[in-house]
Formats: structure tokens, C-alpha cells, sequence
């Protein structure tokens, strides 16, 4: 079969397999999302916190190193063999891999806010819970948005891989090439890359709209 | 033949009925199955690894400073390239080989081609960043002193521009060496080859789960600490960070 004929084929499947496709994304969207839903929940104020407070610098860039460094299918094994086969393992261990990008880029949003700016918040009396909602977060914003993008591309594309692993969703499709042939494996693919490319298309829209909002107007 | 269900490289442990206690009761590092082991299992993929790594961010490296020479030098070439690269870096791993596979087959250039496409991202942004982050002043000075624009740019903008380009290299190796720990689920080589083939086993074998992915774990250590050694001996001014 040549590569031409096999894309056709593929191309063929989604439609008359769409059914499937979309309930199997649907098992793999739930799970990234629920993993990258706690992720925020955890790192979120966390990096917030610590960035506002100017604490915690080697925290932030040591997360980060060693969240690039762990190998994510390693991980996940490591999850299964603790926690078994199932749903929570594989969440357990996405939600390890999605902390490190929000953490870091939460620290460094609000951390790297123009100081005069907050100086001049905190001289007019503003509390710091608002110096940190009004003049901190919306500077940062963008560059958070960017973590959470970083974060949910990464925890789709590694959901996709425990579901080869033994989990459900769209990996599943990928790691069964005996049942469902080699151009239900690749459309499965095409699905993974179009979960991950509107997710982080839709990040990226936010993400320009707080850049947007952000440009000086004066 | 490939993946889960029928695994890679050489077996590992006849069976749980063979080898020491250790292995018997599927104990977390069996120092004994690493020292048996290290020569047939451990150490080749380790070196099978490290020449993935340093062929993808070679060849990586070329392909982002071409792009970046472009994006530096056309200001309207930015966007769409600075695009490209993000959009090569959203699709996820494990499909990016699968799709591949028409094309290239199950050979090394499936998993080379996919890890090259991921260090563009962070390498051309950090070009770009740094080259445009050169200041005002040194450029003037260049001008000053009557050098041309590639002398401007070989010893005026590059030398300046590299912690940033440093700092994107240690990135994409260290994300290199985690990703490509994925392509063993295709193709038997590397670092993930141990870890599959320790899924594999009924129950997961632990000893060989934790060797794979431990040494992933130091060789990226390893690798991010000699960089930053590189770093800190070519530019002693930035502090090496």
C-alpha cells in the first residue's frame, strides 16, 4: 500500500468511524482535562503566591527543569505500578507532568510585574491582595496563559500515551493496530493532534486578547 | 512488530519463577538484575540515547538558526515561522511518530524527524529573542567602528545574543532526551526501550521501569549541568542562567 492510498484510507475512517473516534477523544478529553483541572488548582496559587511574595526563585526554576527532565511514559508506569491500571493512576500522573509550566510561569507573571508599577499601587493604598488582582495578574497574564498552553498541550499529548499504556481514550486506538488496522491507528493520531491543536489555538486566542488589553493604549 | 503487545529489544527476566529473590518478588531496584544487565540492556540504550539527543538538537540547531537568520533579518517573516514552529511543537509525540510511519517507516529518521520538529520551538524563539535583544548601544558602536553587517553580526550580535541561545539549547536537549524516551513504543532504541519493555512484563517490572527511566532522568541532569558549565566558560558575564 503505498503512503498516498493510506492517507486516503485514513481520511475515510474518520468519517465512517466517527462515532468511536469522538467517544475515545471524548475519554481522552476528560481525563487530560480533569488532570490539568487539579494541575491548575495545585500550581496555580502556589506560583501566584510566591511570585507576589518574590520567594521561592530556585523552587520555580527547579520545578521547571525537572518537570522538562522526567520522562513522561516513565511516570505514568511508575503510577500504574503504585495505583494500578485506571483512571486516577493515569491522572495522578499527568497532573505531576502539568504542574511544573503553570507553576513556573504563574511565578514568573506576577514576579516579573514592573516594580515601580506595585511600588506605585502599594503607595496609593491598594491592599495586597489587590496589588496582585489588578496591577501583578493583569501584566502577567499573558505569560500565564502561555504556561496553561504549555501545560495542556503537554497533558493531552501524554494522556494520548496512557492510553497506549493501558488506559482508555484515543491511545487506546493507537496501541490496538490488530483491531482497528493501520489507518484507524493513524486517524486516532489525526484526532490526538486536532485535541491538542484546538485546545492550544483557543489558549493562544486568550492569550493575545491579554496581550491586547495589555498594550499601552496612551 | 512494535509496542505494548509485543514489546522490544531482548527479554529481560524469563519469568518471575527465575532469578534472585529480588527479582522473584519484583522489588524496585534489584541491584543484582542491573549489574546482569547493565552490559546487554542498560548501557547500549543509554549510548543509543545520547546519539538521538545529539542528532536531533544538532540538526535541530541548523534548521533554527537558518530560520531565525530569516526572522531576525525580516521582521514580516516573524510571525508565520515563529508560528510553524509552535504548531509542530503542539502535536503530540506518540501521534507525530504514528503518522510517520507511510513515509519513513519504522527506521530512526521516524523518531529523529519528530524530535528535530520539538526543538525548534524553544531554539528559534531563543535565537530570535536573543539577537533581538542586543542593545542599542553595541550596535552603535559597531557602526562607529566602521564594521560591516556580517562583521556587526559575527562578533557584535552572536556573541552578545548567546546566553539566550545557550539557555534554549538546554532546554530543547533536556525535553529532547524526556520525549524521545516515547519513541521506543514504536521502535526498539533508547532509554524507553527498557522502560516498554518493563510495562510489558505482567505487573511491571519494577527494577527495569525504574533503571530506564532513572537514567533518562540523570543523563538529562547530566546533560543540563555540562551545559551550563559551556555557558558559564563562554559567556563568564551572564552568571550562567
Amino acid at each position: 500500500m503505498t503512503a498516498a492510498s493510506l492517507f486516503v484510507d485514513v481520511f475515510r475512517f474518520i468519517p465512517n468511524h466517527s462515532g468511536l473516534l469522538l467517544d475515545k477523544a471524548g475519554e481522552t478529553a476528560e481525563l487530560a482535562f480533569t488532570a490539568l483541572g487539579i494541575a491548575i488548582a495545585l500550581a496555580l496559587p502556589l506560583g501566584l503566591w510566591l511570585g507576589h511574595r518574590h520567594r521561592g526563585l530556585f523552587l520555580a526554576l527547579g520545578v521547571s527543569s525537572l518537570g522538562r527532565a522526567l520522562p513522561s511514559i516513565a511516570l505514568i508506569g511508575l503510577f500504574i505500578a503504585i495505583l494500578g491500571i485506571g483512571f486516577w493512576g493515569d491522572a495522578a500522573a499527568l497532573v505531576v507532568l502539568g504542574i511544573p509550566p503553570i507553576l513556573t510561569n504563574a511565578y514568573f507573571a506576577v514576579g516579573g510585574a514592573d516594580r515601580d508599577a506595585v511600588e506605585a499601587a502599594r503607595g496609593l493604598g491598594l491592599t495586597e491582595t489587590q496589588i496582585l488582582t489588578r496591577v501583578e495578574l493583569p501584566l502577567g497574564l499573558p505569560l500565564l496563559l502561555a504556561g496553561l498552553r504549555i501545560a495542556a498541550v503537554f497533558v493531552i499529548a501524554t494522556a494520548t500515551i496512557a492510553g497506549i499504556a493501558g488506559g482508555g481514550g484515543l491511545g487506546a486506538i493507537i496501541a490496538n493496530q490488530a483491531s482497528y488496522g493501520l489507518d484507524g491507528v493513524l486517524a486516532a493520531a489525526v484526532c490526538v493532534s486536532a485535541l491538542a491543536l484546538l485546545t492550544a489555538a483557543a489558549l493562544a486566542l486568550a492569550q493575545a486578547a491579554a496581550s491586547r488589553r495589555m498594550a499601552p493604549t496612551a | 512488530m512494535r509496542g505494548l503487545l509485543l514489546g522490544g529489544g531482548p527479554v529481560v527476566i524469563p519469568s518471575f519463577g527465575h532469578g534472585s529473590a529480588c527479582e522473584r518478588h519484583n522489588g524496585w531496584l534489584c541491584t543484582d538484575w542491573l549489574g546482569n544487565h547493565w552490559g546487554d540492556t542498560l548501557q547500549p540504550a543509554l549510548v543509543q540515547h545520547v546519539e538521538l539527543t545529539l542528532v536531533a538538537v544538532g540538526i535541530g540547531f541548523a534548521i533554527a538558526f537558518l530560520l531565525a537568520l530569516a526572522g531576525f533579518r525580516f521582521r514580516i517573516a516573524d510571525g508565520p515561522l515563529g508560528g510553524l514552529t509552535d504548531f509542530l511543537y503542539t502535536i503530540p509525540s506518540i501521534a507525530f511518530f504514528e503518522l510517520l510511519i507511510p513515509l519513513t517507516g519504522l527506521t530512526v529518521t521516524t523518531i529523529e524527524i519528530p524530535l528535530v520538529a520539538y526543538t525548534l520551538f524553544v531554539l528559534y524563539r531563543n535565537l530570535v529573542a536573543g539577537l533581538r535583544g542586543v542593545p542599542a548601544d553595541a550596535l552603535e558602536a559597531a557602526r562607529g567602528m566602521g564594521l560591516t553587517r556580517v562583521q556587526t553580526f559575527l562578533r557584535v550580535e552572536l556573541p552578545l545574543a548567546t546566553p539566550a541561545i545557550l539557555a534554549g539549547i538546554r532546554i530543547a536537549t533536556v525535553s529532547t532526551i524526556s520525549i524521545a524516551t516515547v519513541a521506543a513504543y514504536l521502535i526498539s532504541y533508547g532509554l524507553g526501550q527498557p522502560i516498554f519493555d518493563a510495562l510489558n512484563q505482567p505487573g511491571i517490572f519494577k527494577t527495569e521501569l525504574v533503571a530506564g527511566g532513572g537514567l533518562a532522568i540523570l543523563l538529562a541532569l547530566t546533560a543540563d549541568a555540562l551545559l551550563a558549565l559551556l555557558q558559564r566558560a563562554l559567556t563568564p558575564w551572564s552568571g550562567g542562567r
